[in-house]
């Protein structure tokens, strides 16, 4: 009895590439929309905020920062606190925020600054950027867990 | 006009990046974020290239807030980079966790100056 259904399910599988892919695209499409309003934000405060010639680049910095800050509390929240839509993490996280923050700005900022000779900046820059982007992100998942499900007080 | 080349970069670079990550768990799994640290190194090396393409004039403004402020920036991650470091240091793998982030950076900066020096080559 068993087998015609054990059969079918071999089949689907072995002919079915494109259902997968229709079950992404709409992941896809959250990713791309919430990347184009991610990268907006972050095009904005680094207008609002131009990087001084030869300075510590504030703008790329900051926006490291609290967008990994706001992933550190969304991600205890989708996880351990509710379960959401499944387009909430593909459009808030990996597309909003994913393309908020930036890593090849940080890595060519610091190339800039120590090639025009400001060393000083760039090493800075290339230091205090991950120590505060991680600081952010587990102290945000920290406080988060804590307030929303009471876990972990003795560890904050 | 501006705001229009980085939101199509960017609706471009973040899908990129979310493919590019799944394309590479499934080959190499999911214990070490490779697939970031890929997508991460190779926007510094194209980041690299082309602010070095534009120092020389051989790209403008146009074509950086498109591939530069909009590719670059949503192909690459902090934000995920951190928080898969995190979680890495929270299952215990603390050394995985520091290794993820020097390697990250090195080669990150390392790529920032490889495409850099190849602008220079190609175009100065």
């Amino acid at each position: 009895m068993t087998a015609p259904e054990a059969e079918g399910v071999r089949v689907r599988r072995a002919a079915s590439p494109r259902p997968a892919w229709r079950a992404q695209a709409p992941v896809v499409a959250a990713v791309a929309c919430g990347g184009g309003i991610g990268a907006t934000v972050r095009y904005a405060v680094s207008l609002a905020w131009p990087a001084p010639a030869g300075g510590f680049p504030w703008a790329t910095f900051l926006i490291n920062v609290v967008g990994c800050a706001v992933m550190g509390a969304f991600m205890v929240v989708i996880t351990e606190v509710r379960t959401p839509h499944r387009l909430v993490r593909p459009f808030f996280g990996t597309g909003v925020l994913g393309g908020f923050t930036t890593f090849s700005t940080y890595a060519v900022d610091i190339q800039r600054l120590i090639d025009a000779g400001h060393a000083r900046a760039g090493l800075a820059c290339l230091a205090a950027t991950p120590l505060a982007a991680l600081t952010a992100v587990g102290l945000a998942a920290a406080a988060t867990r804590r307030l929303l499900t009471g876990k972990g007080k003795n560890s904050l | 006009m501006n705001w229009l080349l980085v939101v199509a970069g960017a609706m471009a670079g973040a899908p990129l990046r979310y493919l590019t990550d799944r394309a590479v768990q499934s080959r190499l799994g999911p214990a070490l974020p490779w697939g970031t640290f890929a997508v991460n190194v190779a926007g510094s090396l194209v980041l690299g290239l082309l602010t070095g393409a534009a120092a020389a004039g051989a790209a403008g403004p146009r074509l950086q807030l498109l591939l530069g402020t909009g590719l670059c920036g949503a192909l690459t991650t902090y934000s995920t980079f951190s928080y898969e470091t995190l979680r890495l240091a929270e299952k215990g793998a603390v050394r995985y966790a520091a290794v993820n982030v020097a390697a990250s950076v090195a080669a990150g900066l390392g790529a920032a100056f490889a495409g850099a020096e190849l602008a220079r080559a190609v175009w100065a």
